[in-house]
Order: structure tokens, then C-alpha cells, then sequence
């Protein structure tokens, strides 16, 4: 493989920023913000120079690898901190850095009234060197540091105005809803090592013909298990809703363009095991269907624009789940999925971010209306990234969402005719609430509080907007082009076998248009048609307000796992208490009874301590004379 | 003479002192319980020195007695001096050591 020095540089770059900021504390204040700015553009641009070098080389030269350090080195198993940049890696490398870019400009602006904003800026960077880490680490065990370390950057960022409350324990509950996932990953590695005796991807993918089915099946749901928990997957998704109590670019950064969809490109990246492990797959694909009808069901319900934002990025993440998990034809099409995502739904929470920056940090959206008039570029660049996350032609949404419908229904037999449904009727609710989060924000009469006065958002918040409103609309072309990603992409993965298609691309797409067009006329007649109420009305159906509930997800999670949990914990620590402690103390206690038993003895008379001494001589003499017998 | 006579007699004398030790209460007797204790094993060194027909036994004796000598005057001077400061020789009064 080409080895590279310049690979480092990626991740060091951002991690310098994260470095100096954090140390120099208050000093860096005033020019903090430059500083992480320009450590993530720099990376953007040596990202960049990576891709050109790419471009330069043949097919097979493409991947490039640069080894850092020997980290482990325990008998016959090595483990090197290394990186590795192929044709994967760059994908993310662009879009976590570019993206990552433009919401540092937007940051600026946006935190520009916080106090802490050069703190914002370290963890930002910090989060950007873990990802990138995450993306280029070329053995499990490399990849796992990054995933840490985005989950404890996303820890601290959900929770940097951990002032409130609510917002700390949003955090935690992100934290320890992460570390169920984590340790999935860590069982996968641990089976890894057992079964295969190496963690990186080239060894395992070499030796995974000899490796036995059950071996790689474990495997490959210990990965998605991990996959679930950073990618708000069910059944571990609970937590990406109130993480959208970190500030808004956070959200739309890690919590909508990159750090969720790192259960994708896990997913995709051990695409070596779980084509060998059909069981998995499948399960992959469950998991995938289930959480994209479950994030749209509750994106239906919500009156936070942003959780109505972050239901949909679950949503979207099933769709690019699912896709993943229908084998060598699929991958492709989930990263197209991602990228084109990561434009469009980044750029969304950008523009809720812009509304609630003009709207005093209002979310709740029954309180907005009208807004199109006051913020016409927020308003403008919104709705390209809805027209692009409907599908629509032919912004960026249309190719990919279409692409992975299509593969669903072409998936062979019953499940793929599931499948295709459930992708379809998905692309419909989806069609529904974000018409919705449209109409309720920034059409109809206004209903905002009385001390509102809405103004379109400054240059630096706006012009990453912008950039991101382009990328939804080219995206999505430029990446299908002559089949362009796939083609990238496709040295990576085993050649894909053609299947039957079940239905032609041209009726997949008229059906899944045919959906969305029913969603949006059925929002437009309940939203746009009748007054919105200034509260949300009580007297719904069941079904509102379970969805109101999210799906009663933390209800389920607090009665099945919570409570028998906290139970549990009581009666160990009633155990350690009695058992543990109890032989602790028993022992000190049985010293000191027997201590104050023997003191007795101590009269004082000396005629007391000679008799006993006799009674002890006689004793030993006795003991003496019975052994020498 | 069976030479056995003499340990049974050293045994008689040894369980008299120790029985007195532990029994009797003034502190001059009690002494002189030691010494006879200390004499019982005397004799009874001195018969086993003649039974094996080596003088080991009495250069002991020897020994013992210039212990004991040395003993009797510490010992009667910490018994004098208690008699003094507590117009007393029974050993059940010095008790203060307790506890």
C-alpha cells in the first residue's frame, strides 16, 4: 500500500486547536474562535490535497496508509496506531471537515453572546480530531479510540450549557445511552481478537473465508449493536432527541451530518464480515426499517423544531442502515445517502438555528408562523433542504432516498417487497412532518410571543447556510453521475451480484413521488387549510399522543431496563452490606469481643497469674509427653 | 537407695511450694513457696546428675542457687518496701495492675 506522512496532519491539526484552546483558558478568548476555525479549515484543506493526490493514482494505488507507532505488541498480537485513507475514509474526511468548516463560521456568528464560546470552539475541534480519528484509524481497536472520543465530545457539547438541569442530564443520558453501544463494539473486537487474532481491517477481511459463520454472526451484531447506540438505532435511539439540548450548530453537526452516521460507516466498513454473516445482515436490515417508520412517526408529533429535525436524522440514519444492510449493492448507496444527508440536514438545523437565533432561542414551532417575510434566506435555504430530504427532483434527496428504495424492493422475494414498502411509506411521513415543520414555521399567520422580533441572521451565519442549501441541491447529482460514487467506492466492497429487478427505477420513483406528494397534500390540508393552535390541542388520538411520547421509548427503557435495573442495584448493595461488609466488621467485632472477654483474666493478683501459669506449664508438659509417646 | 526416692520427693516438695504459691497470701510465705520450688528442682537436677554419673546436673544446682540468692534480695526489697508504703504484705492487696 502507498504510505503517506501527510495523514497525521488530518487529525493533529484539530487537535492542536482543541489542545491550545482548552490550555490557554481565558487568554484565548478574544481570537479562540479564529484559531478553531482555521485548524478545521486547514484540515478541509489538507483533506483536500489527499483527495487530489487520490485522484492522481490508479484504482489499486488509491487506498494510502501511514503508521504512527507501535501501540501494542504482546507476543504474536500487534496492534500499530495507524491510519488509513481509501476511498471510504475520504468521503467522511470531506464531509466531516468541510461541513465541520462551515459550522465553525456559522458558530461564530451564532455564539458570538456566549461567554464560553472559545470552550464551544476547543470541543468543537476536539470532536472534529476524534472523527476524523474514528474515520481513519485502520484497525477496530484505532477506530475505537475515536468513537470515545466523539462520544465524549458530543457529551460535553450536548451539555455545554450544563447550567440547566435539564441540559446536564441530557448529556448523561446521551453518555450512557453511547456506552451501551460501546460496548458492543468492544465485544466485537475482543471476539476478534479470540476468534481471528487480529483487530484491522486488512487482517480480519483476509482471514474472513477461515473464520467460522458463528464467529463472524457474533461479530457483526456486536457491531451493530455499537452502531445502534452511536447511531440512535432501535432499540438504543432514546437518546438523540434531548441531545438537541447542546447548541444548535452541535446539533446539526455531530447530531445530524457526522458523528451518527458513524454506525454507518462501521456497518459499511466491515462490509467483509457481514457478508459472510447473512444473520446479521438481516438484522441490520430490521433494525434499519424499524427505527426509519419509528424516527417518523415521532418527527409527525413534534412541536420542537429541532426534535422534530432530530426525529427525522434518526429516520434518515434507518434508511442509510438498512441500505447497508442489504449487502455489496447496498453500501454505496447508504454513503451517497449520508453525504447528500449530511448537506441537506445539516443545513436544516442550521436554519432552525437561524430562526431561533431571530426568535429569542424560541423552538417551540406552534409559536412561529409567517417567518418567510422576515427571514427570506433562512427561509430560502430551509426549504432547499426540504425540497432535498422529500426527495424531489433533482435535488440531492431525490437521487439517494430513490436509489435506496429502489434496492430495497430489488432486495429479492418477500422482504424485499417489504422492504420497499416500508422505505416508501416512510418517504411519505417524511414528506407529512416536514411539510409540516414548514407550514407551522414559515407560512400562516404569525404567532409568536409578544417580545419576538424576528430579523434574518447575520453574513457568517447565513453564507454556510448558503453553501450547505448548494450542496443539497448538487449533491446528490454530481454524486450519481455516471454512477460516479459507486464507482469510487466499488474496489472496496465484493462485486455486487445483478438481481432481478422487481420494478423499474422509473415506477420506483413515480411511486415514491405519488407517497410524497400524499404527504404533503395531507399536511397542507391539516396545517395550512385549519388555524394552528398556539397550544398543542389535548384532545388527539391515542396515536398522536403516544407519538408525543416518542413511541414511549423512555417509558419502555425506564420500565424494563431503569427500574429492574435500580432493583438490582438495591439488592447488591443490601448484599454487599450484608455479606461483604458483614464479614468485614464480623471479623473486627470477633476481635474485639474476644479481646474484652480475655481482659478478665487481668485481676491483677498475683496469685491468679501464677495458677495460670502453672495450669499453661502443666498443659505444655502434658502436650509434650503425649507427642513423645 | 533407689535413686527414683529422690524425685518423688523433689515432685512432694515442688507441688507443696507451687500449691503455697497460689494458695497463701502473705508475700513472705509465697517467697519462700519459690525457694522450695526452686530447691525441688535443685534436688532433682542432683539426682539425675547421679543417675547418668555426670556432674552436669550439679554445676547447675550451683547455678541455681546464686540465681536464687541474687533473687531473695531484689525480691525482699520490693517486699519490704511494700510493707512500708502499704502496711501490708498480702499479695491480693498489690494488686493494682489490673486492667
Amino acid at each position: 500500500m502507498t504510505t503517506s506522512n501527510s495523514l497525521v496532519y488530518l487529525i493533529a491539526l484539530p487537535l492542536l486547536g482543541a489542545t491550545i484552546l482548552l490550555l490557554a483558558g481565558r487568554r484565548a478568548d478574544k481570537w479562540g474562535h479564529i484559531l478553531g476555525t482555521l485548524m478545521s479549515a486547514s484540515s478541509f484543506a489538507v483533506g483536500l490535497y489527499q483527495l487530489s493526490l487520490m485522484l492522481g493514482r490508479s484504482t489499486e494505488e488509491r487506498p494510502v496508509g501511514q503508521k504512527l507507532f507501535e501501540w501494542i505488541s504482546v507476543g504474536s498480537f500487534k496492534v500499530d496506531a495507524g491510519l488509513l485513507l481509501d476511498q471510504l475514509s475520504i468521503c467522511f474526511v470531506l464531509l466531516i471537515t468541510g461541513v465541520g468548516t462551515l459550522i465553525h463560521i456559522y458558530s461564530i456568528s451564532y455564539m458570538s453572546h456566549d461567554k464560553d464560546r472559545r470552550r464551544f470552539f476547543a470541543y468543537l475541534n476536539l470532536f472534529i480530531a476524534a472523527m476524523l480519528l474514528l474515520v481513519l484509524g485502520d484497525s477496530y481497536l484505532n477506530l475505537y479510540v475515536g468513537w470515545e472520543g466523539v462520544g465524549l465530545a458530543s457529551y460535553l457539547l450536548i451539555g455545554f450549557w450544563n447550567q440547566k438541569p435539564a441540559y446536564a442530564t441530557a448529556s448523561k443520558k446521551a453518555f450512557v445511552m453511547n456506552r451501551v453501544g460501546d460496548m458492543g463494539l468492544s465485544l466485537a473486537i475482543m471476539i476478534a481478537f479470540a476468534t481471528v487474532g487480529t483487530v484491522s481491517f486488512a487482517g480480519i477481511k483476509e482471514q474472513a473465508d477461515q473464520t467460522s459463520t458463528a464467529a463472524l454472526t457474533a461479530m457483526g451484531i456486536m457491531l451493530l449493536v455499537a452502531a445502534a447506540g452511536k447511531s440512535a438505532q432501535f432499540p438504543l435511539q432514546a437518546w438523540l432527541g434531548d441531545a438537541m439540548a447542546g447548541p444548535t450548530p452541535v446539533s446539526a453537526l455531530i447530531h445530524a451530518a457526522t458523528m451518527v452516521t458513524a454506525g454507518v460507516y462501521l456497518i459499511t466498513r466491515s462490509n467483509f464480515i457481514f457478508d459472510a454473516a447473512p444473520t446479521a445482515q438481516l438484522l441490520v436490515v430490521i433494525v434499519g426499517a424499524i427505527t426509519l417508520l419509528f424516527g417518523a412517526l415521532i418527527g409527525t408529533a413534534k412541536d420542537d423544531i429541532k426534535k422534530a429535525l432530530a426525529a427525522s436524522t434518526m429516520s434518515q440514519i434507518g434508511y442509510m442502515i438498512l441500505c447497508a444492510g442489504l449487502g455489496p449493492v447496498g453500501y454505496a448507496f447508504a454513503i451517497m445517502h449520508l453525504l447528500t444527508h449530511g448537506f441537506f440536514k445539516a443545513g436544516m438545523f442550521l436554519g432552525a438555528g437561524s430562526v431561533m437565533h431571530g426568535m429569542n432561542d424560541e423552538v417551540n414551532m406552534r409559536k412561529y408562523g409567517a417567518l418567510r417575510k422576515f427571514m427570506p434566506i433562512t427561509f430560502i435555504t430551509f426549504g432547499l433542504g426540504y425540497l432535498a430530504i422529500l426527495g424531489v427532483p433533482p435535488f440531492a434527496g431525490f437521487y439517494s432516498k430513490d436509489m435506496i428504495i429502489e434496492t430495497a424492493f430489488n432486495a429479492g422475494g418477500i422482504k424485499g417487497i417489504i422492504l420497499g414498502l416500508v422505505t416508501l411509506l416512510g418517504a411519505g411521513i417524511t414528506a407529512f412532518y416536514m411539510t409540516r415543520v414548514m407550514i407551522l414555521t414559515f407560512t400562516g399567520k404569525a404567532r409568536w410571543d409578544e417580545e419576538a422580533h424576528p430579523h434574518e441572521s447575520p453574513l457568517l451565519m447565513w453564507i454556510p447556510m448558503a453553501i450547505l442549501a448548494i450542496g443539497s441541491v448538487s449533491s446528490g447529482y454530481l454524486l450519481s453521475r455516471g454512477d460516479a460514487l459507486v464507482n469510487w467506492l466499488a474496489p472496496l466492497f465484493e462485486h455486487e451480484e445483478h438481481h432481478e429487478e422487481l420494478l423499474a427505477p422509473i415506477v420506483v420513483s413515480a411511486m415514491a413521488l405519488v407517497m410524497v406528494a400524499i404527504g404533503v397534500a395531507i399536511a397542507f390540508y391539516k396545517y395550512s387549510r385549519q388555524e394552528v393552535a398556539a397550544v398543542a390541542p389535548e384532545s388527539v388520538s391515542v396515536l398522536t399522543k403516544i407519538a408525543r411520547q416518542d413511541l414511549m421509548q423512555d417509558r419502555f427503557n425506564e420500565a424494563v431496563i431503569m427500574r429492574p435495573g435500580q432493583q438490582l442495584t438495591k439488592v447488591l448493595v443490601k448484599t454487599d452490606k450484608a455479606v461483604i461488609d458483614g464479614a468485614v466488621r464480623g471479623v473486627g467485632r470477633l476481635a474485639m469481643n474476644s479481646g474484652s472477654a480475655l481482659r478478665g483474666v487481668q485481676s491483677g493478683f498475683v496469685r491468679s497469674y501464677a495458677a495460670l501459669i502453672f495450669v499453661g506449664a502443666t498443659l505444655l508438659i502434658g502436650a509434650i509427653w503425649v507427642v513423645v509417646q | 537407695m533407689d535413686a527414683a526416692n529422690y524425685l518423688y520427693l523433689s515432685a512432694l516438695l515442688f507441688t507443696i511450694g507451687a500449691v503455697g504459691v497460689v494458695v497463701r497470701r502473705n508475700a513472705i510465705v509465697v517467697f519462700m513457696c519459690v525457694e522450695l520450688m526452686l530447691n525441688a528442682a535443685n534436688l532433682a537436677f542432683v539426682t539425675f546428675s547421679r543417675i547418668n554419673g555426670d556432674l552436669n546436673g550439679q554445676v547447675v544446682a550451683f547455678f541455681t542457687m546464686v540465681v536464687a540468692a541474687c533473687e531473695v534480695v531484689v525480691g525482699l526489697a520490693i517486699i519490704v518496701t511494700i510493707y512500708r508504703s502499704r502496711r501490708s504484705a498480702s499479695v491480693d492487696d498489690a494488686s493494682l495492675l489490673k486492667r
